[in-house]
């Protein structure tokens, strides 16, 4: 069977179409079937269906999403009514305690991101991974540090990655890793980048999953929750009847 | 003595500028020592087995017991001969004649 690939997160300005348009025909190149690139706030339509018409050309699939760094509980919970039902995936970038606590328990997360340079930031622990594993929330790796950083600070950054993933997969929290790039050199692969994570300690077949089946996943139960047919988990309008 | 089982690697590189043979393997096992250590890269047992100038692969092979470690070696590639570049894995194989015939 062969597997369809997803990068979440390409880091482009919407606004620059001329970068958007390469990544996206880069992304198709390597065989991506799924892109998304991060809004901070409403979405213009016309910036939407511009992105969305490239991706179509290039034969991708474009995800809605959204990157919230909230600066309080509040904050958050404001952003998820606003805006849970205009995006497919929410990754709510956790700088506090509070804040990644209150994310991973809220279900309307879909994905938990940790600042990478601050290693002191990263609240992926165990009481994390347990609100978490409730909630069906993600926890997403990107990748660029580990190809721009060297040194100490990549070293601190893939161990305390190792000790997040083995937690996340201890309370079975998906991972879902990313590419988290603006640039067109930096961008790999969908094998290549799982490769990268076999350095936090996946092996082969969870790798893969981490670039496929983890992230698709996340899309198409976002996808069946924002149509009109979904009535509640497992059920869904399949036909309706006239009234008599 | 225990054979040891190898596997081939065709690897494209994306690069403004055409490195050398040289240059390229010296990318590779800088990238592997980086993340392994020398101790690490020495047991790769890599070699450059073939050079395609005109679509930019490079056939190189590893032992299979270090297979995941070049893997997650090539794509920390980010420059060569002082250039922006990454390199890709395009297939990898048992033999080279598998190898051939998986990216032509």
């Amino acid at each position: 069977m062969t597997r369809t690939f997803a990068d979440l997160h390409l880091r482009i300005n919407p606004k620059d179409l001329h970068t958007a348009q390469r990544l996206i025909t880069k992304a198709a190149r390597f065989g991506y079937s799924y892109i998304s690139i991060p809004f901070n706030s409403s979405p213009q339509q016309a910036e939407v269906d511009t992105l969305r018409a490239m991706c179509t050309n290039a034969g991708l699939d474009f995800v809605l999403r959204a990157d919230f760094k909230p600066q309080s509980q509040e904050d958050l919970m404001r952003f998820l009514r606003k805006f849970r039902r205009q995006f497919e995936i929410i990754c709510i970038a956790c700088d506090s305690k509070e804040i990644a606590r209150q994310a991973a328990k809220d279900r309307r997360v879909d994905l938990l991101s940790f600042p990478s340079l601050d290693y002191r930031k990263r609240f992926f622990d165990r009481a994390e991974a347990q609100l978490a594993s409730c909630s069906l929330a993600a926890l997403e790796v990107d990748i660029k540090p580990l190809l721009v950083m060297e040194g100490p600070a990549r070293v601190r950054l893939l161990s305390s990655l190792h000790r997040e993933v083995a937690v996340a997969l201890e309370f079975h929290v998906p991972v879902v890793v990313s590419s988290g790039v603006g640039e067109e050199s930096l961008l790999r692969m969908p094998r290549d980048l799982a490769s990268l994570a076999y350095l936090f300690g996946l092996g082969e077949e969870q790798a893969l999953e981490t670039v496929s089946s983890n992230p698709v996943g996340i899309v198409l139960r976002n996808r069946e929750k924002l149509s009109s047919r979904f009535v509640a988990p497992g059920i869904r309008v399949v036909k309706e009847g006239k009234s008599s | 003595m225990k054979r040891v089982k190898r596997r081939y690697l065709a690897l494209q590189l994306e690069c403004e500028v055409l490195p050398s043979e040289r240059e390229f393997m010296d990318v590779i096992w800088s990238a592997v020592t980086k993340l392994y250590g020398e101790v690490g890269a020495s047991l790769t047992g890599m070699a450059l087995i073939n050079f395609d100038g005109e679509r930019n692969i490079f056939v190189v092979r590893a032992s299979l017991a270090s297979m995941l470690m070049v893997r997650a070696s090539l794509p920390t590639v980010t420059c060569v001969a002082g250039r922006c570049a990454s390199v890709h894995v395009l297939a990898v194989s048992g033999t080279l004649k598998a190898l051939f015939s998986n990216i032509c």
